[in-house]
């Protein structure tokens, strides 16, 4: 990465508040990220760490009363700054969303082509016929054969898959720059997640996309993305080049995400749970917020939290980071489990 | 997979299920031994929740049978009684924990029920059964007094291990019991599973269709494809070499080091 280019999306010290019961509680405590133009960054997470909340903030799609702090960058230009036309800009061709249900963000009582179609017409004044040819290009691009058929049918008549595929013709209508793509293949099963991955895979490689794409799946990000970073309870943990994951992970909680899901196969690692359960980011302490649950934690780790620092290839916001290398067995409370 | 000689804790044969016109279940049998354990895998729609319905008596076959210990499963019209006297035999854990606990009952009181419904324990002797069944799943006094609603996805799903384990059946079915779990908490769950089944002779029908899982909680593997199982065999082998070309696409379909999503056929 080139670091005097402007990045395409940058988070800077990204905090985001919420309302809770008159009470505004911290859901996002920091986040300091870019992806550059045509990259994809993994934001990796398990439920409530703050993933989709980040990503949304690019569109300031927040809740209503969310209150930000820091800054989203997009081109350069501060999101949280931006006027009405610059917001509708940003959102029509500058970065599209893909959601993990299709069925919650599709009006079900009109057709694909209509769905597909609307913006073109209404927002670019492209004639009917004009955008109704570029819907089926882009429907079959996304690998969906007969989509003349497609286009006069209605969303409950398409299977999951076939609905995300949708969803990403849509996404790549506007011409976008940046797609943020929030868990698009989780409610999908895995042969079909293989190919709505490998359609994204290639409608990057066509246009030099940028990607902010949100699992709770390592071995999934790692597999899609340049650069990886491991979200707990709000803030960002760890980052580094998706190929160095399993070799250079420093943070305790990535490498415990790691052996919590071995690779399948023979000689497989045996599995390893971690003790407790993730925390939301109101719950976190003023220490670490991973320290009721890191084999690695000491006195330092419950009062004081750590800031991002550089660690060989990536940051790692740890007081004790463990050695790339070195075995994760570190001391403590986990339960080993052997197959056999 | 039974010895000969003893009954298997769990034989279905020749289950057919159809809807209408559709054919949801062909097919199927399935033989269990005491204390073995069965993944039973394939993609969206290839029948697995159907054949466990059908094995848990929720389901009336449309042909075909079930016997636990060599004795046939009353179907679903037959009196209560008589299938309550069944719950010993098969009892079944569900991925969303939540809807199948009573929302106003505290989580002791649930398992506690459930002893005195199935049990001859009650009084004193009750009570320390439902804490060591607490202790067993990982969860705590505290935890215990909760209602469902303040326990975390895991630790609902723990009560729901409880309770089901409770009647010490003879097989207990799973489906997708760790789907909706967080990845960390997963393993947390298949590993309590897995130290269950060791104490104990119940056999394991674990539904998924997460690949990456199924050797760490299951010796034997039977994979599902449109209502049929098209391969079966020890967990390992069909893992590294399938005999059937889905089987394969399904391997080929998990994440792992290395791997590229790759597009198949237009759909
Ligand atoms: N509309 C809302 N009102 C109040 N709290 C919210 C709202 N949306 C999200 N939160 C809280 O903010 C935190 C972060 O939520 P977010 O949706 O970003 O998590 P996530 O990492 O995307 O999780 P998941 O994997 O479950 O999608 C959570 O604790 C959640 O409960
Ligand atoms: N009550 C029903 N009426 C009609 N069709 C049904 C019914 N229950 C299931 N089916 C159909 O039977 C087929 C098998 O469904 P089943 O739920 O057993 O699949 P599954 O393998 O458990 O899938 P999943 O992984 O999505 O849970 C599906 O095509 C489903 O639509
Ligand atoms: S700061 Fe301490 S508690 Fe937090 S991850 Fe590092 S070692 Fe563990
Ligand atoms: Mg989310
Ligand atoms: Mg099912």
């Amino acid at each position: 990465m080139n670091h005097m280019e402007t990045p395409l999306l940058a988070f800077e010290g990204l905090h985001i508040t919420l309302p809770v019961r008159g009470e505004h509680r911290a859901v996002v405590h920091r986040v300091d990220l870019t992806v550059p133009a045509g990259g994809a960054v993994g934001l990796v997470g398990e439920s409530g760490s703050g993933k989709s909340l980040t990503a949304r903030s690019v569109l300031r799609l927040l809740p209503p009363g969310a209150r930000v702090g820091g800054d989203v960058r997009f081109d350069g230009a501060s999101v949280t700054a931006m006027d009405a036309a610059s917001l509708r800009a940003l959102r029509g061709s500058g970065a599209a969303m893909i959601f993990q249900d299709p069925r919650a963000h599709i009006n079900p009582l009109r057709t694909i082509g209509d769905f597909l179609t609307e913006g073109l017409v209404t927002t670019r004044g492209q004639r009917q016929g004009a955008a109704t040819a570029r819907a089926t290009d882009l429907l079959r691009e996304v690998g969906i054969a007969d989509a003349p058929r497609r286009l006069r049918q209605r969303p409950a008549e398409l299977s999951g898959g076939l609905l995300q595929r949708v969803m990403i013709a849509a996404a790549l209508i506007g011409e976008p720059r940046l797609l943020l793509a929030d868990e698009p293949t989780t409610a999908l099963d895995v042969t079909t997640q293989a190919e709505v991955m490998a359609v994204i895979d290639e409608a990057r490689e066509q246009r030099g996309l940028a990607m902010l794409f949100i699992t709770h799946d390592l071995a999934l990000a790692a597999a899609v993305c340049d650069s990886i970073a491991v979200m707990y309870a709000g803030s960002v943990v760890e980052q580094l080049p998706a190929a160095r994951l399993h070799d250079a992970s420093c943070h305790p909680y990535t490498r415990a995400l790691l052996a919590a899901r071995p690779d399948p196969g023979t000689g497989a690692r045996p599995l390893r749970a971690i003790e407790g359960r993730p925390l939301s980011a109101s719950e976190a302490g003023p220490g670490c917020a991973f320290a009721p649950r890191c084999p690695a934690a000491r006195d330092l780790c419950t009062t004081d939290r750590p800031l991002p620092e550089r660690t060989g290839d990536g940051r790692t916001a740890c007081h004790f980071p463990l050695l790339a290398g070195a075995d994760d067995a570190a001391p403590g409370t986990e339960r080993t489990v052997r197959h056999g | 997979m039974a010895d000969a000689g003893a009954p298997a804790a769990l034989e279905a044969a020749g289950l057919r299920k159809t809807y209408g016109d559709f054919v949801a279940v062909e097919d199927v049998g399935l033989s269990l031994a005491p204390g073995a354990s069965l993944a039973l895998v394939g993609e969206s729609g290839s029948g697995k929740t159907t054949t466990a319905r059908m094995i848990a008596g929720l389901e009336a076959p449309t042909a075909g049978t079930v016997r636990f210990d060599g004795r046939v499963l009353p179907g679903r019209r037959a009196r209560t009684a008589v299938r309550g006297s069944f719950a010993g035999d098969v009892q079944m854990v569900f991925q969303d924990p939540y809807a199948s606990l009573d929302r106003h009952q505290r989580v002791a009181d649930s398992i506690s029920e459930v002893l005195a419904h199935h049990t001859d324990l009650r009084g004193s002797a009750l009570a320390r059964r439902t804490a060591e069944l607490l202790d067993q799943v990982g969860l705590t006094a505290g935890q215990a007094r909760s209602l469902p609603r303040a326990l975390s996805g895991g630790q609902r799903q723990r009560v729901a291990i409880a309770r089901a384990v409770a009647v010490r059946p003879r097989v207990l079915v799973l489906d997708e019991a760790v789907a909706a779990l967080d990845v960390s908490v997963q393993a947390q769950i298949v590993t309590l599973l897995r130290e269950l089944r060791e104490q104990s002779d119940t056999a394991y029908l674990f539904i998924t269709h997460d690949l990456g899982i199924v050797q760490h909680i299951c010796e034997d593997i039977a994979v599902m494809h449109r209502g049929r199982i098209i391969e079966r065999g020890r967990t390992l082998s069909v893992l590294e070499r399938p005999g059937a070309a889905y089987t394969r696409k399904l391997i080929d379909s998990v994440p792992r080091r290395g791997w590229t999503p790759k597009r198949g056929a237009t759909a």
